[in-house]
């Protein structure tokens, strides 16, 4: 399972990357969501200049077992959606560190991020559990 | 591929079952509105049509072809004596709006179907007419609605919902125009009180629940939970998806709801696949009687039938009278059981799935420790882990052995999960078939995982591409 140093992460697995200043985030979800997930098979893209508070649902996805919500690792207004996930939403499986999901401008708290390791035991956890 | 019935028309090919209509047409249709063509429909010999629906009958399965223990949806079998009620001329060859003392009858059936309906989840009263489950739910969420509006307390916008529940009460409450808020289970899948109590407040309109949860547990806390949303200003609301484990037992009425929706074509023994149709009557307690959908069936002084509408009522969820023959099979399998059968029936699908689960649990992993209602989760996370055979590649593989697999990956809390409910209408000797073909199962899976990966082989139509069929659908024929 692939989890990059350079990332942050949510107990409810997804991604964030801060560009260098800190304005701006991208959002994605990790290696081990899709692997949970199975086949994912679309993907609600929300709309650029939505607002979303840390921990409330960013949008929705689903694969061929279930439908399941993304959270938003922070609070921010929605400048960039990836629209490529539209009608490629099996990025999401093939290479889930590359295909963001939406970036975030005008960011305010952020939900309880860990570091890669701290992902990595947790994800460990959830495994055994 | 099977040919469309259009593909196998043929000029002038016909039948004569339809008689020629008695009525003259063009003196009650406007000319302009006449069709002047023929309808472009097929044209086929009986002996066609007869063979082309018996071909797609011998694709499919149900209920009459063998076990079908498809979890959360109660398959039992149908019985014909419900058919052959429903198919009395008294009432099949009825209008809806005909003088009321020419179909007392059929208003009778509807009264005793609400009346016994009510007395089975002890509440007041019982309204015929939404279309099946989800649409109950609908239904019963649109009474709170309305019921808190006459409070004035309309800002109690909440309904909460356990993780374990069906996705059909998240979506109902959305669709109704509240808000969901997730309270999280234990492993058994109960409601997590502490998490409960902390979720409720002023903005609590609801909570929705089905017991037995849909792990196939009874939740024993269902008085204090119950009791925690009331103290807190909610209502509660019972799905009444998985009734059958308790019917003639427990009243969700006595669990401290206020709200109940049935699936006929679950509990009551009417027909489910292929369209049924369902029927989801919504019974309450009589403080949000006022707001059902109506007009509800009713005896009237003097011993005859007529139509009531509840004074505050919601409107029309359905035309007329919902799915009113389903009501009769519904009727027709109360009165055949009675009080005691209804409560037997009840107890047999949960030794049923005793029976069934005690056979599979010295292989499978059960989702939780201990007996379960009318139904059991395993999780098969850990022989994909073992030996790379997941839960759909089991249940491909059951529709080799001619059953119908469980349902797969669901409730969502259980990984890799795979929920079987054999109902109390199989044998035990179907039973042991069924622990058979799934220990046969378990048994392949380490010694030949690839085979299962390829189930099914058996079948008209093999493994599908699920995820090809979702990625890019071909939504039309002939694409």
């Amino acid at each position: 399972m692939q989890i990059p140093q350079d990332l942050q992460y949510t107990k409810t697995h997804e991604w964030v990357k801060f560009n260098e200043d800190g304005s701006k985030a991208k959002v994605g979800i990790t290696d081990f969501a899709q692997n949970q997930m199975g086949d994912i098979v679309f993907i609600t893209l929300p709309e650029v200049g939505d607002s979303v508070a840390a921990e409330d649902t960013l949008t929705d996805f689903e694969s061929v077992k279930a439908v399941s919500d993304i959270y938003s690792p922070v609070s921010g207004d929605i400048c960039a959606v990836n629209e490529d996930l539209a009608d490629a939403p099996e990025l999401l499986n093939s290479d889930p560190y590359a295909a963001w999901i939406v970036e975030l401008e005008n960011l305010g708290e952020t939900a309880e991020l860990l570091s890669a390791a701290a992902y990595q035991a947790y994800c460990q956890e959830q495994e055994e559990a | 591929m099977t040919m469309l019935i259009f593909e196998r028309s043929g000029q002038g090919r016909r039948l004569s079952l339809l008689p020629e209509t008695p009525v003259d047409v063009e003196q009650y249709i406007p000319g302009e509105c006449l069709r002047r063509q023929d309808l472009d429909l097929p044209q086929l010999s009986e002996n066609d049509i007869s063979r082309h629906y018996t071909e797609l009958a011998k694709r499919s399965h149900g209920v009459n072809d063998g076990f079908y223990p498809l979890g959360s949806c109660t398959m039992k079998y149908n019985p014909k004596l419900n058919e052959e009620m429903a198919a009395s001329a008294g009432f099949c060859d009825i209008h809806p709006l005909q003088p009321l003392d020419t179909v007392q009858g059929c208003l009778q059936v509807m009264a005793d179907a609400q009346k016994y309906l009510a007395e089975i989840t002890g509440m007041d009263a019982v309204s015929l007419q939404p279309g099946a489950g989800a649409h109950g739910e609908f239904t019963g969420l649109l009474l709170i609605k309305a019921y808190l509006r006459s409070l004035g307390q309309d800002g109690r916008t909440k309904i909460i919902v356990p993780d374990s529940a069906h996705g059909t009460n998240p979506a109902s409450a959305a669709m109704a125009g509240f808000s969901v808020i997730n309270v999280p289970s234990d492993p058994q899948g109960d409601v997590d009180l502490a998490a409960l109590k902390e979720a409720v407040g002023e903005d609590t309109a609801a909570l929705m629940l089905t017991n037995p949860n849909t792990l196939g547990r009874f939740d024993k806390n269902i008085l204090q939970i119950t009791q925690i949303v009331h103290a807190a200003g909610g209502l509660c609301y019972y799905d009444g998806a998985n009734l059958n484990a308790v019917v003639g037992l427990v009243r969700p009425g006595d669990m401290g709801f206020d709200v109940v929706h049935l699936n006929l074509h679950k509990t009551f023994s009417t027909p489910h696949g292929g369209g049924g149709p369902g029927s989801g009557p919504v019974g309450c307690k009589s403080f949000l009687a006022p707001f059902l959908p109506g007009p509800l069936a009713a005896e009237e002084p003097g011993g005859s039938y007529g139509w009531h509408l509840p004074v505050q009522c919601i409107g029309a969820v359905k035309a007329f009278y919902g799915n009113f023959l389903v009501a009769v099979k519904a009727l027709s399998y109360i009165l055949t059981l009675g009080a005691d059968g209804l409560a037997a029936a009840a107890t047999q699908a949960v030794l049923n799935a005793n029976y069934l689960m005690k056979q599979l649990s010295g292989s499978y992993d059960m989702a939780c420790d201990g007996l379960c209602m009318h139904e059991f989760v395993m999780s098969l996370e850990k022989l994909k882990q073992e030996t790379g055979v997941s839960a759909m590649d089991v249940a491909k593989a059951i529709l080799d052995c001619h059953m119908y697999p469980p349902t797969m990956y669901f409730p969502l809390i259980v990984h890799e999960a795979l929920m079987v409910e054999p109902t109390e209408t199989e044998s035990k000797e179907t039973l042991d078939q069924a622990a058979q073909a799934y220990l046969e199962i378990y048994r392949r899976a380490f010694s030949d995982p690839e085979s299962l990966h390829n189930a099914p082989c058996g079948t008209v139509i093999g493994r599908v591409d699920e995820v090809g069929a979702a990625r890019n659908p071909r939504l039309k024929y002939g694409d």
